[in-house]
């Protein structure tokens, strides 16, 4: 069979050529000549020596490895105000996320330098050490030859959500940027993805954790050689020492090829390009974990060590990113997840919490990690305000931002005496900017009878102020 | 790996063989059931055991003073942190701040916020100057930059020597400013971790 095939399509839309790409047959890159394609026993020549030169044709790496339709735009965008200066810090798109997992092309990133090492895996290795009977290291083959596990989690920024990112925004829209908006600037240091790697219990039992022992300290091989420490009780509950996310290696900027998941706990633990995690008999008070990742309270003492992430959901559809073309129906869409289990129920109001429907849960729930919630809505074009709030399998509820504040310390006691001279407005603004709180508030989303949606939060608690 | 005691003492150089011994015996050591990993070597070890906790057991020899790691900082930290470590644009504040964690405006600085001189010794041994200057500095230098650091905050005198002992007996303003202490981690026994929406959640509405 032989046949000379001149429209580069027809050659593209024939499985014997696809084939041929298929077993890299042609190891070409972007722009190369394709020639003398041998797919089986038959020989394509190509008359169009180019693919990959309008936007309507494929690339090799189309084909290779996969990319989009050119009409499809959602990226991470950079952070905004002064924290873009710190490194690489992305945010994921949550107003285009659809079901429970984020692609790995859009799970944000906080990392904070620019320099984002490129670790050969061939030389990248894991010691275990500290307290244990016998001190171990592995190296990735070795990792990867263990018992492994597959677990859909969510990862999440210890400063989510906060009143400093609605801050910055609105200095970086001052500015003349126009790409940020509140469900991606202030709520997309969050992600969902399939995560897998040998448990780490695994590992512990192995070298043998010795009497005494309740804490690991873990070390990354990154630049700003990131530590933390984590109670041992959790490393031997669900902890993962993971090379696998959504279904191949792991991205550079998660980590490549070798970080740490730590389902349900702040991202800052889930260290990344881990190298060590020893074993010790208390915390270490690592740089991060003393100066930013504490709780400063109103009478000036700070929580530390609280990891783990409160019972959280967001409407993600409609949200400030869209416009509504008109009235009529729409399925108010969205992502609840808690770090403690599993979500149990998701309510949304679309009448400005006077009322609340249940809403469905995708199925299956995953334990800590998105849940995609749905509701059926008929906008009848007037102007409302819509939220959602979760409930996990423990009963607890997703506050709002004043039962939130409340929960910090914040309540008018120690607002009058600590405080009297600041308006509440400024205190909830304090509560948000002062530590790393984990702000897992409702979020409530205006809409407008002209179909546009706002922030219904943010700005009654900032108003103008900047 | 394994080889054989026998094989190793019928060597004539007995130092040769002592060494083999001991690696025989430490090459001996994987993960149980699966056979996989190794023992690492007292330098791929001491590579990756850098972290320093707040009894400083961790702490190599060497000793510095705030007088020697004026002259260092100068010429490696001040461009960020400042000249008296009052901080350079966005980089962080070093100094002061005592006073300030309930107020309006807390400044968290060295002085006002971090409960152990460990820290500092820490962070500056592994990751300061930034990339890719870093883990260049001795450590008498680091000793030096610490006690400078501690002296600006009025913590130390710039003549106290900082060393292995003296730098895990300073006493940091802030040592008793976080809760709980100290942070324990057993899961359901006294709830720790999975904990302060327990204590704390709102009223079910």
């Amino acid at each position: 069979m032989n046949s000379k095939v001149s429209d580069r399509r027809a050659f593209l839309k024939g499985s014997a050529a696809l084939a041929g790409l298929a077993v890299g047959a042609i190891p070409f890159a972007k722009g190369e000549a394709l020639a003398n394609v041998t797919p089986g026993e038959s020989t394509v020549k190509l008359g169009v020596t180019k693919l990959g030169v309008t936007p309507d044709e494929p690339t090799i790496q189309d084909l290779l490895y996969g990319g989009r339709s050119s009409y499809e735009t959602s990226v991470r965008i950079a952070t905004s105000g002064a924290l873009a200066d710190w490194g690489l810090r992305t945010l994921t798109p949550l107003q285009d996320s659809i079901g429970i997992i984020t692609p790995a092309s859009l799970h944000f990133t906080v990392h904070d330098e620019f320099n984002l090492n490129n670790i050969d895996p061939r030389t990248h290795t894991l010691t275990i050490h500290g307290m244990v009977d016998r001190p171990l290291i592995f190296t990735m083959e070795e990792l990867k030859r263990l018992p492994s596990v597959s677990r859909v989690h969510f990862l999440e920024c210890t400063g989510n959500s906060g009143m400093g990112h609605y801050r910055n925004m609105l200095q970086d829209r001052a500015k003349g940027r126009t790409d940020v908006t509140v469900i991606q600037t202030v709520h997309g240091r969050t992600s969902t993805s399939e995560w897998t790697g040998v448990p780490l219990s695994l590992l512990l039992k192995g070298v043998g954790v010795q009497k005494g022992a309740s804490w690991i300290v873990a070390e990354g091989d990154d630049n700003v050689h990131h530590a933390k420490s984590i109670p041992l009780a959790k490393a031997m509950d669900d902890m993962i020492v993971a090379y696998g996310q959504n279904g191949e290696a792991l991205r550079r900027e998660q980590g490549y090829p070798l970080r740490l998941v730590v389902p349900g706990f702040q991202g800052v633990c889930n260290v990344k390009f881990v190298k060590s995690i020893k074993v010790v008999d208390k915390p270490y008070y690592m740089q991060r974990e003393i100066s930013a990742y504490t709780n400063l309270k109103p009478d000036g003492k700070a929580s530390w060590y609280e990891s783990q992430v409160g019972p959280k959901s967001l409407i993600t559809f409609p949200s400030d990113a869209h416009k509504l073309p008109g009235r009529g129906f729409y399925e108010i869409s969205g992502i609840a997840w808690a770090g403690r289990g599993a979500i149990s129920r998701v309510e949304v109001s679309t009448d400005d919490g006077r009322t609340w429907k249940d809403a469905s849960l995708q199925q299956p729930v995953f334990r800590k990690a998105w849940t995609r919630f749905r509701l059926g809505w008929n906008w009848d074009g007037a102007e409302t305000v819509i939220m959602s709030r979760c409930t996990d399998e423990y009963g607890d509820i997703q506050p709002t931002y004043m039962e939130l504040a409340k929960m910090w310390g914040l309540d008018e006691k120690s607002y009058d005496e600590r405080m009297p001279a600041i308006p509440a407005t400024e205190m909830a603004q304090w509560l948000t900017t002062v530590g790393a709180v984990l702000n897992n508030q409702i979020q409530p989303w205006r809409v407008s009878q002209d179909g546009s949606v706002q922030d219904a939060l943010f700005s009654t608690l900032l108003h103008d102020k900047i | 790996m394994r080889c054989s005691a026998l094989y190793c003492m019928t060597k004539s150089n007995f130092l040769l063989s002592v060494m083999a011994l001991l690696a025989c015996g430490t090459a001996m050591a994987q993960l149980p059931t699966y056979n996989v990993g190794r023992t690492p070597t007292e330098a791929e070890l001491r590579a990756v055991d850098d972290l320093v906790g707040s009894d400083g057991k961790e702490l190599p020899p060497g000793s510095g003073t705030a007088k020697e790691g004026a002259p260092i900082y100068a010429a490696q930290c001040a461009v960020c942190h400042g000249q008296n470590g009052e901080g350079v644009n966005r980089y962080p504040r070093l100094v002061g701040g005592v006073g300030s964690l309930n107020t309006p405006h807390p400044i968290k600085t060295v002085g006002s916020n971090m409960p152990y001189a460990t820290t500092i010794w820490d962070f500056i041994n592994r990751a300061m100057p930034p990339f890719p200057m870093e883990r260049n500095l001795s450590p008498d230098n680091v000793y030096a930059l610490t006690a400078f650091i501690l002296s600006k905050n009025g913590i130390i005198k710039e003549t106290n020597v900082m060393n292995k002992n003296s730098l895990v007996e300073v006493q940091m303003p802030n040592r008793h400013g976080f809760y709980p202490d100290p942070p324990h981690s057993t899961l359901e026994k006294d709830g720790f971790w999975t904990p302060r929406w327990e204590q704390t959640k709102p009223a079910a509405k």
